[in-house]
C-alpha cells in the first residue's frame, strides 16, 4: 500500500484541520492512490496550508481560486487525482462565482471545503456561513448577513455528490472522502470543523452535539428530499452523503477529451495546421 | 491601387458585401487589405467596410477612396468629402442624395424582384465586379462561403444580375498574390496558437478578442483542443495557468478590461513560474471605454500590472505576419523562461483582412519543458541553477513530487518567509530577464535612410501606416526619414534605438492614446526624448497620409 506523509503544520492545537488531514491520509492509503499521481490545490486561508502538509503534487493558488485551477489541471491530464481543500471564506466568499460555475461544469475532482463559519487566517471576521447575530470583530453588532447554505446551494446549481462531515467524526469523515474521491464528477464534503481561536460559537462540543449520522433508510437519490434535508441546520445537522447522482462529466462531454489520451499526450499535428493554413488560401 | 468604401446600417449585410469582394479580387491576383468600422450594436447605427486592392503590397487603409458603395443616404452624407475627384458612390434610385459623381441603380427594386431585398449588397457586389473587369468564374463557392445554404442561390441571382446592369470601367490588373493567405489579425493570431501547440484555451467573451475564441472553438475538435468559456477573466486566466502547471500549452485572450481581472493571476504565473500567454486585444478605456474602436493604450498597464515585481515579456504585434509568428514566439519564450507573455494586439489589426504570405510551418518549433526526471539528485522545482531556469517537471509524470505557491517560497517550492531565500528568489526571478534580454529580445524593425533626418517611433499596429508614411515621405525627396517600429516592447530593446538616436535628434513618436506612452517608456528606459508627438486617441485608426500632415503641420519639411 501507498504511504502518504504529513509534514509540521502551523495550526494552532486543537483545531478541527489535524483531524481532516489525517482522515484525508487515510482515505487516500485506503483508496491506495500513487502520491505522485494526486495534486492538492488550494486558495489562500488555513485549510488552504492543507496542501503542503501532505506528501502529493500541490499547487497552492490565490485567495478564492483553487477551482479554476484544479478542473484545468485535471482536463490537462485526467490521470491526475485532483484534490481541492480550501475554507468557506475561500470556497464560498471570494471564490464563489467558481463554485456555482464548476458545478456546473462536472468536471471529475474532490472539493473539501474546511467549513468553520469563520475567518481564521485573518483572525475572526465573519465568514459567509457565521451565523446571523454573530459578534465578530468587524461585526461588533452581530452578522446581519444570512448565512449561506452551501448544501442547498451544491444541490440546486447541479452538484451530483453533495456530503456533509464533520472533523471529530473520524470514521465518517473518512467514508464521505473516500466516497467523494472515487465518484466520478465534481464532488463536495462540507466539513464542519472548529476554530478554537476565533469561533467561540460553533464549537467542538457545539458541532458534537448537533451532529447526526443521515438516518439508513435517507435516500440520497431524492432531490426535493435532499433539498429538505439540506435545510435542516439548527439543533440537528445531518451528516452523510445528502445528494447523489449520475451525471455526465466533462470529459465525457468533451470531443477532444472523450477517449483515453490525455489531454497533454496529444501532440500538435503539422498536418492539420498545414490545411487550416490553407483554407486561407 | 483602389480603394472601396462600403457602408450602411448593421444588418444590411456590409460585411458579406466585402467578404465577397475581397474574395474575387484575391482569386484575381490582387493584395487585398480590408478594414471595418463598427458601431457596438447588432442593428442600425452607421458601419462600413474599407476594402483596399492593388498589385503591390498594401501594408495599412487609407481614407481617399475611389468607389463608395452606399446602401443608405448616410453614408453618403458621411463619406463623401473622401472621394477622389475621379471617384463615384454607387448607390440606390431610390435615395434622396444626388451629384455628378452618383451612379444610381434600381438596386431595390431588383432585390425585390429577385425575391429578397437583403440581397442588395450583392447586386451591388455584381456591379462593381463588371466595373473592375472581374469574371464570375467560382461565384457560387465564394457565396457559399459567406452565407447559410437557403440564401446561396438569391445571392448568386443577385449578383448575376447587377454584374448584367453594369458596363466595365477598370482594366483587372492579374496580381501575384492569389496564392497567398487572406486572414484576420484575430484568426492569425489563433492559427499561431494552434501551430505552437495550444492545448487548453480559457477565456470570457470580449470584444475585440472574441473572435479568437471563436476561430480555436470551430477548429477545437480536429485539433484536439479544449475551449472552455470562463464564468469570469479571474477564471480564465487561472485556468490557463493551472492547465500549463499540469503540463499543456495554454492560453487566454481579452481585452483591457478583461486583462484588470487576470492581474492578480498574472503575478501567480510570476511567481510560480509557470509558462503562459496572455492576449490583450486593446481597445479604447477605461471601463468599458469604446468596445468595438481601437487604441494603444494599455502598453503602460501590462508592464507594471499586478502587486509586487516578477519578470514579463511583452510583445505588440505590427501586422498579420507577426500575428503568427510572434504567437508562436510567446509560447516558446514563455516556456523557456517560466514566465507569463502578454500579447498585444488591438481592434484595428484584429479586424483587418490582409493578405499574407502562407505561413511557413519549417519555421515553427517548440520549447519543451523538462521532462525527465531527475534522478541524482532529489528534485527541486525552484533549484537555484546558472541560467536562473529551474527544471519544470509534470506532476505526476515522473517519481517527483512537484510544486506551485503564490507565496514565496524555498528551492522545494514551500512557503517561506526566510529574508536571505527572499532575496535569492527575486533575484533569481529577476535575472531570467537579463538572460532574455540578451538571448532573445529582438530589435525594432528599421524603415527608411539609415542616415535620416527625423526617425519616427512607434509600436504595434501602427507599424503599416508608418511604413506606407515613409515611403510617401522619402518620395517626396526634401528630407530624409526612417521609422523604428517595436514588436518586442518590453523589456525595451535598446540597442537599436540608442543608435538611432546617434543619428538625429529629431524623433516623432507616433502612437494610438493621449499620453505617448512609448515615448515616455523610451525616456524612462533610455533618457531619449521624443521632439514631436502625433497621438490619435478617438478610436480611428490613424492612416499614412495623416501622419505625412501631421508631419508637415508640425513644421517637418
Amino acid at each position: 500500500m501507498n504511504t502518504f506523509n504529513t509534514y509540521k503544520t502551523s495550526w494552532c492545537p486543537g483545531c478541527g484541520n489535524f483531524n481532516i488531514l489525517k482522515c484525508l491520509k487515510t482515505a487516500l492509503e485506503e483508496l491506495d492512490k500513487d502520491p505522485y499521481e494526486v495534486l492538492m490545490v488550494s486558495g489562500i486561508g488555513q485549510a488552504a496550508k492543507t496542501a503542503q502538509y501532505i506528501s502529493a503534487n500541490s499547487f497552492n493558488g490565490l485567495h478564492g481560486r483553487a477551482l479554476p485551477v484544479a478542473i484545468a489541471a485535471k482536463i490537462a491530464n485526467e490521470k491526475l487525482t485532483v484534490i481541492v481543500n480550501s475554507g468557506d471564506g475561500d470556497s464560498y466568499g471570494e471564490g464563489g462565482n467558481h463554485f456555482i460555475h464548476n458545478i456546473r461544469r462536472n468536471v471529475n475532482i474532490t472539493h473539501f471545503v474546511h467549513d468553520n463559519q469563520i475567518y481564521g487566517l485573518t483572525k475572526g471576521q465573519a465568514s459567509p456561513t457565521t451565523s446571523e447575530g454573530q459578534v465578530t470583530r468587524i461585526q461588533p453588532n452581530g452578522n446581519t448577513n444570512l448565512p449561506l447554505n452551501p448544501i442547498l446551494l451544491a444541490i440546486s446549481a447541479g452538484a451530483g455528490f453533495v456530503a456533509r462531515s464533520f472533523s471529530g467524526d473520524t470514521k465518517h469523515l473518512v467514508s464521505m472522502m473516500k466516497q467523494a474521491i472515487s465518484y466520478d464528477g465534481y464532488a463536495i464534503v462540507d466539513i464542519l470543523q472548529p476554530c478554537v481561536s476565533f469561533n467561540k460559537i460553533n464549537t467542538f462540543a457545539y458541532y458534537k452535539s448537533r451532529v447526526y449520522h443521515l438516518e439508513k433508510d435517507y435516500d440520497s437519490s431524492n432531490k426535493l428530499g435532499a433539498i429538505q434535508k439540506s435545510m435542516e441546520f439548527e439543533d440537528k445537522i445531518p451528516i452523510g452523503v445528502i445528494y447523489k447522482e449520475k451525471r455526465n462529466t466533462y470529459h465525457q462531454q468533451n470531443i477532444t477529451l472523450s477517449d483515453s489520451e490525455p489531454l497533454l499526450d496529444k501532440k500538435v499535428d503539422l498536418n492539420i495546421v498545414q490545411k487550416l493554413i490553407g483554407e486561407f488560401i | 491601387m483602389y480603394n472601396i468604401l462600403i457602408g450602411g446600417e448593421a444588418g444590411q449585410g456590409i460585411d458579406t458585401t466585402s467578404f465577397i469582394l475581397e474574395k474575387f479580387f484575391k482569386k484575381s491576383g490582387y493584395y487585398v487589405f480590408t478594414t471595418k468600422d463598427f458601431m457596438s450594436r447588432v442593428r442600425g447605427g452607421h458601419n462600413f467596410s474599407l476594402l483596399r486592392f492593388g498589385n503591390e503590397i498594401i501594408t495599412s487603409h487609407s481614407n481617399k477612396v475611389d468607389v463608395i458603395i452606399a446602401l443608405n443616404d448616410e453614408t453618403i452624407e458621411l463619406h463623401s468629402n473622401k472621394l477622389k475627384d475621379n471617384g463615384f458612390i454607387l448607390c440606390d434610385s431610390g435615395l434622396n442624395s444626388d451629384g455628378p459623381q452618383i451612379i444610381k441603380f434600381d438596386i431595390n427594386k431588383m432585390a425585390k424582384e429577385i425575391g429578397n431585398i437583403n440581397v442588395a449588397g450583392s447586386i451591388a457586389v455584381g456591379v462593381i465586379l463588371k466595373m473592375f473587369n472581374e469574371n464570375l468564374d467560382g461565384l457560387e463557392d465564394i457565396i457559399r462561403a459567406s452565407t447559410k445554404e437557403k440564401n446561396i442561390e438569391v445571392n448568386v441571382k443577385a449578383v448575376k444580375a447587377g454584374y448584367g446592369i453594369a458596363d466595365s470601367m477598370f482594366l483587372s490588373k492579374n496580381g501575384e498574390f492569389s496564392d497567398w493567405m487572406l486572414i484576420s489579425g484575430n484568426k492569425a493570431l489563433a492559427l499561431g496558437a494552434i501551430a505552437a501547440g495550444v492545448k487548453f484555451y480559457s477565456a470570457y467573451p470580449m470584444s475585440p478578442s472574441t473572435s479568437i475564441m471563436d476561430y480555436i472553438a470551430s477548429k477545437s475538435n480536429e485539433a484536439e483542443i479544449v475551449v472552455e468559456q470562463a464564468e469570469d477573466e479571474i477564471a480564465a486566466m487561472n485556468m490557463a495557468i493551472g492547465a500549463s502547471f499540469a503540463g499543456v500549452r495554454s492560453m487566454t485572450a481579452t481585452s483591457g478590461g478583461g486583462f484588470c481581472l487576470m492581474v492578480e493571476a498574472l503575478g501567480l504565473s510570476g511567481v510560480a513560474e509557470i509558462p503562459v500567454v496572455v492576449v490583450d486585444v486593446q481597445r479604447p478605456g477605461p471601463a468599458t471605454g469604446l468596445a468595438t474602436r481601437t487604441e494603444q493604450s494599455d502598453l503602460k498597464f501590462v508592464i507594471s500590472a499586478s502587486q509586487g515585481e516578477f519578470p514579463r515579456m511583452v510583445i505588440a504585434l505590427r501586422n498579420h505576419t507577426d500575428a503568427f509568428y510572434q504567437t508562436v514566439r510567446a509560447f516558446n519564450l514563455s516556456e523557456k523562461y517560466q514566465i507569463p507573455v502578454i500579447i498585444l494586439s488591438d481592434q484595428y489589426l484584429a479586424d483587418t483582412s490582409s493578405s499574407v504570405k502562407p505561413y511557413d510551418l519549417s519555421k515553427v518549433s517548440w520549447e519543451l519543458p523538462i521532462t525527465a526526471p531527475q534522478k541524482e539528485e532529489e528534485y527541486l522545482r525552484y533549484r537555484y541553477t546558472d541560467n536562473y531556469v529551474s527544471p519544470r517537471l509534470i506532476p505526476g509524470k515522473s517519481r517527483n513530487f512537484v510544486t506551485a505557491d503564490s507565496h514565496e517560497h524555498d528551492e522545494q517550492g514551500w512557503i517561506c518567509e526566510e529574508a536571505k531565500t527572499r532575496v535569492k528568489m527575486v533575484d533569481k526571478r529577476m535575472k531570467k530577464l537579463e538572460r532574455l534580454i540578451e538571448e532573445d529580445l529582438q530589435d525594432p524593425e528599421f524603415i527608411g535612410f539609415e542616415n535620416c533626418e527625423t526617425l519616427i517611433v512607434g509600436w504595434g499596429s501602427t507599424y503599416g501606416a508608418i511604413v506606407e508614411a515613409i515611403k510617401n515621405l522619402n518620395n517626396d525627396g526634401k528630407k530624409k526619414y526612417g521609422a523604428l517600429v517595436f514588436g518586442d516592447v518590453y523589456p525595451l530593446p535598446e540597442k537599436l534605438l540608442r543608435e538611432k538616436a546617434m543619428v538625429t535628434n529629431n524623433i516623432i513618436n507616433v502612437e494610438q492614446n493621449a499620453t505617448g506612452q512609448l515615448a515616455s517608456l523610451i525616456r524612462e528606459k533610455t533618457g531619449i526624448e521624443c521632439s514631436q508627438s502625433i497621438l490619435r486617441y478617438d478610436g480611428r485608426q490613424i492612416s499614412a497620409e495623416e501622419i505625412v500632415s501631421q508631419i508637415f503641420k508640425g513644421g517637418d519639411q
